[in-house]
C-alpha cells in the first residue's frame, strides 16, 4: 500500500489523500499515529487539524473524526507525513487506535484556521490538556524562531493521560505539569498555576488546546490579565470540512455580532473572548437569545 | 474508493421536466453547504447540479449543539435550517454559483405556505436567476400555522405551499417536491403535489428519529428529534420512489421525474435508485465522509450502466418495474 491522492484542487488549501499508515505507537494512554499523506505538511499550520474516516466504503461508521496536527514532515526518509495523537474514546477512534502500519486510512487537511502568531516577540504560554496538547510544541518552535520566550503548562486527570512531557521540555524555555490526581507535577488544574506564571513571565499571549472547560477558565484569565488567549476548541464534527454544520458554536465578531459558526471553518483556534461560554452548560450549548436569526420566544 | 471508469459511451443526460442536464449527480440539500466548501474538493459546476440548502427569509440561527449524533450506517441531524436569509444567500452564495457556471437547484423552505412564496420570488427575480436549473420546495419544515406538524405530513398544507410557489416559479423552471417518508401514503402526497403544480418529486428527505446518551440518559441532540440519513435508510428511499413510479407507471397519477435521494454512496446505491424508478440522484450524507461522493458515485453509475449493456441512463429509469414479476 502506497499513499494515493484523491482530492488536490488547485488553490484550494487542502487535500484529501488515502494515506499509509507509517506507524502507531503507544504513547501513555494514547496513540501516535504517523500517516504519509503526499501534498499535506507544505499547506499545514499548528492549529489546524486532520478528519480520517473510520474503516473503507462498507464501514457503518461514515463520520470523520478530527485531530488537531501533532506535526508534519514535508520531505522525511518516507515522503510527506503527518503525526496525530489519537485517544481511543469509542467504536471510531478504537478502530482507528488499531490501525497497522502498511494499512490505508483516508485523510483529509490541513483544515481549519490555525495559530495567529504574534508580530512581536511577546512572552507566550501554551497550554494543553490532555492529549490536546499535541499541535503544541510546533506551535513552540514556530513561536521561538520568532524570538518569543515559549512557556508550556501540560495539565491531565493523571500522569498516564499527559502528552509530551519530554518533547515540551525540549521545546520550551520553561514546563509546568499538573495532574488531578497528583501522580505527576503540582496536584490541580492548570488553571490554578496560570496566574502566577503569567506574572512571572509577563506572558502576552496565552495559547490552548484541550477540553472546553479549560479553555474556559483559561480565557477568563487572560481577561483578568488583560491579555489574549487563542484557544483550540474541540466540537463534534461529522465532516470537518464545513458542510455538515453540526459543529457550530456561538461567537461573536469584532463588532461584537454572535453567530453561530462552524468550529471546522472559522476555527478550531478562536480568540478566548470571542466566545459565548456561558452558553455551554452540561454538556450542551445553547443559542444565545442575541445570536443572528436566534428563535424568537414563542408564547 | 474505486479506481477511475473506463472511458464510456453511456448518455448519462437527464431531462429535468424540460430543463438539460449533462448528467444525473446533484449534491442533497443541506450536505453540502453552498458549494464553496465541496468545490476545494470537487468542481461542482461539472455536477449535473448542486442543490443548495434550504434558505428562509430572514436569517436564521439554527439549533443549539450537539446537532448531530452517528448512528448504524447514518446520522442524525437537527440542524434546524440554518442560513443566512434569502437576500444574503442570493448576494454571496447565488452570486457565486453563477460566477463558476454551476446549475443550481435552490432549495427553499419557510414556517408559512406564503413564506415559501416570498423566497421563490426573491430567487427567480434575482440577478444571478439564469444559474438556477430548479427550485426544490422543501415541504419538511413545520408548519407554524399547523402546531408544527410539517407541511409534507399533510396534504392539504402541502398543496397550498406548492400553489403560492407556482405562481412565483416562471414557466420552463422546474420545481420539485421535496417528500417526506414519514407519512402513511407517500403516493398520495405525491399526487397532492403533482396536481398542485409540481413538475419533480425529490424523494426522500430525512425520517425522523431519536437516540439517547446511554451516559447521561436523555435524548443525546439537543432537540431531542433529529432527521435520520445514510446507508440506514436507502431501502426507505428505493421503496418510496418503487412506489410512485409504480404508481406513475400504472396511471393512477401524473407522470413526473423522480429525483431520487437516500442514502447513495456508492454507484450500485444509485442504480438501485435508477431502477426503481429515479431519472436523478442527490448524494448526501455519503458526503461528509468522502466529500468526492457526489462526482465518484456518478462515475461508478456510469460504469455500472455500461458493464449492463446500456447506452442511455434513461433506459435504466424503472426498469425493475419492467423487470419484476407480481
Amino acid at each position: 500500500m502506497t499513499a494515493r491522492t484523491i482530492a488536490a484542487r488547485e488553490g484550494s488549501g487542502v487535500v484529501q489523500v488515502d494515506a499509509e499508515v507509517l506507524g502507531n505507537t503507544a504513547v501513555g494512554a494514547y496513540r501516535h499515529l504517523t500517516l504519509v499523506t503526499p501534498g499535506l505538511p507544505e499547506i499545514a499550520r499548528p492549529g489546524q487539524f486532520v478528519a480520517l474516516s473510520v474503516g473503507d466504503g462498507t464501514s457503518s461508521m461514515l463520520l470523520r473524526r478530527s485531530f488537531s496536527i501533532h506535526r508534519v514532515s514535508p520531505a522525511g526518509t518516507y515522503g510527506a507525513t503527518t503525526e496525530i495523537v489519537v485517544a481511543a474514546a469509542g467504536p471510531g477512534t478504537q478502530e482507528l487506535t488499531r490501525l497497522e502500519a502498511g494499512e490505508s486510512v483516508s485523510v483529509i487537511g490541513p483544515l481549519g484556521k490555525g495559530f495567529p502568531l504574534p508580530s512581536q516577540p511577546v512572552p507566550c504560554i501554551l497550554v494543553g490538556g490532555g492529549y490536546g496538547s499535541a499541535p503544541l510544541f510546533w506551535l513552540a518552535e514556530q513561536l521561538r524562531e520568532r524570538d518569543c520566550p515559549v512557556e508550556i503548562v501540560l495539565g491531565a486527570a493523571s500522569a498516564d493521560r499527559l502528552f509530551g512531557v519530554v518533547e515540551a521540555r525540549r521545546v520550551a524555555d520553561g514546563v509546568t505539569v499538573t495532574t488531578d490526581d497528583g501522580s505527576a507535577g503540582t496536584k490541580g488544574w492548570v488553571s490554578d498555576v496560570l496566574p502566577d506564571l503569567i506574572a512571572r513571565t509577563g506572558a502576552g499571549v496565552l495559547y490552548g488546546c484541550g477540553p472546553m472547560g479549560m479553555l474556559r477558565s483559561m480565557s477568563a484569565i487572560a481577561s483578568d490579565h488583560g491579555i489574549v488567549a487563542q484557544v483550540a476548541v474541540e466540537e463534534a464534527m461529522a465532516c470537518g470540512v464545513g458542510i455538515c454544520m453540526t459543529c457550530v458554536m456561538p461567537v461573536a465578531d469584532q463588532h461584537g455580532t454572535t453567530k453561530m459558526v462552524r468550529s471546522c471553518l472559522e476555527g478550531p483556534v478562536f480568540r478566548g473572548d470571542r466566545v459565548r461560554w456561558e452558553a455551554f452548560d452540561d454538556g450542551l450549548c445553547r443559542v444565545p437569545a442575541d445570536a443572528v436569526g436566534a428563535p424568537k420566544e414563542v408564547r | 474508493m474505486t479506481a477511475l471508469s473506463p472511458p464510456s459511451a453511456v448518455d448519462m443526460s437527464v431531462d429535468l421536466a424540460g430543463v438539460r442536464l449533462p448528467n444525473p449527480m446533484m449534491t442533497a440539500s443541506g450536505c453540502a453547504a453552498n458549494g464553496r466548501e465541496m468545490h476545494r474538493f470537487i468542481d461542482i459546476a461539472q455536477l449535473g447540479a448542486f442543490v443548495t440548502k434550504s434558505v428562509k427569509a430572514q436569517p436564521v440561527s439554527g439549533r443549539g449543539t450537539p446537532r448531530m449524533a452517528e448512528t448504524p450506517s447514518g446520522m442524525l441531524n437537527s440542524i434546524g435550517l440554518q442560513g443566512p436569509g434569502v437576500q444574503a444567500f442570493v448576494e454571496e452564495d447565488l452570486a457565486w454559483l453563477h460566477s463558476i457556471g454551476a446549475r443550481v437547484v435552490v432549495s427553499i423552505a419557510g414556517s408559512t405556505a406564503s413564506e415559501f412564496a416570498t423566497v421563490a420570488r426573491t430567487i427567480v427575480r434575482s440577478r444571478y436567476a439564469s444559474a438556477v436549473a430548479a427550485i426544490e420546495v422543501n415541504i419538511s419544515c413545520p408548519n407554524v400555522a399547523n402546531r408544527g406538524l410539517v407541511f409534507a405530513c399533510d396534504p392539504a398544507s402541502s398543496h397550498k405551499v406548492m400553489t403560492l410557489v407556482r405562481e412565483e416559479v416562471p414557466r420552463g423552471l422546474p420545481m420539485l417536491a421535496k417528500l417526506s417518508p414519514d407519512v402513511t401514503d407517500i403516493v398520495g402526497i405525491a399526487d397532492t403535489v403533482l396536481k398542485a403544480g409540481a413538475h419533480g418529486l425529490t424523494m426522500i428527505n430525512t425520517t425522523l428519529g431519536v437516540a439517547i446518551d446511554v451516559d447521561r440518559l436523555r435524548p443525546h441532540l439537543v432537540a431531542a428529534t433529529g432527521g435520520l440519513s445514510g446507508p440506514a435508510i436507502r431501502p426507505m428511499a428505493v421503496r418510496a420512489v418503487w412506489q410512485v413510479a409504480g404508481a406513475m407507471r400504472a396511471g393512477r397519477i401524473k407522470t413526473a421525474p423522480i429525483v431520487g435521494v437516500g442514502g447513495v454512496r456508492h454507484g450500485r446505491d444509485a442504480l438501485e435508485l435508477i431502477a426503481a424508478g429515479a431519472s436523478a440522484i442527490q448524494v448526501g450524507t455519503a458526503a461528509f465522509n468522502d466529500p468526492t461522493a457526489p462526482e465518484r458515485v456518478g462515475r461508478e453509475l456510469e460504469t455500472l450502466i455500461a458493464e449492463r449493456g446500456f447506452t442511455r441512463l434513461s433506459e435504466v429509469t424503472g426498469i425493475a418495474h419492467e423487470r419484476f414479476v407480481p
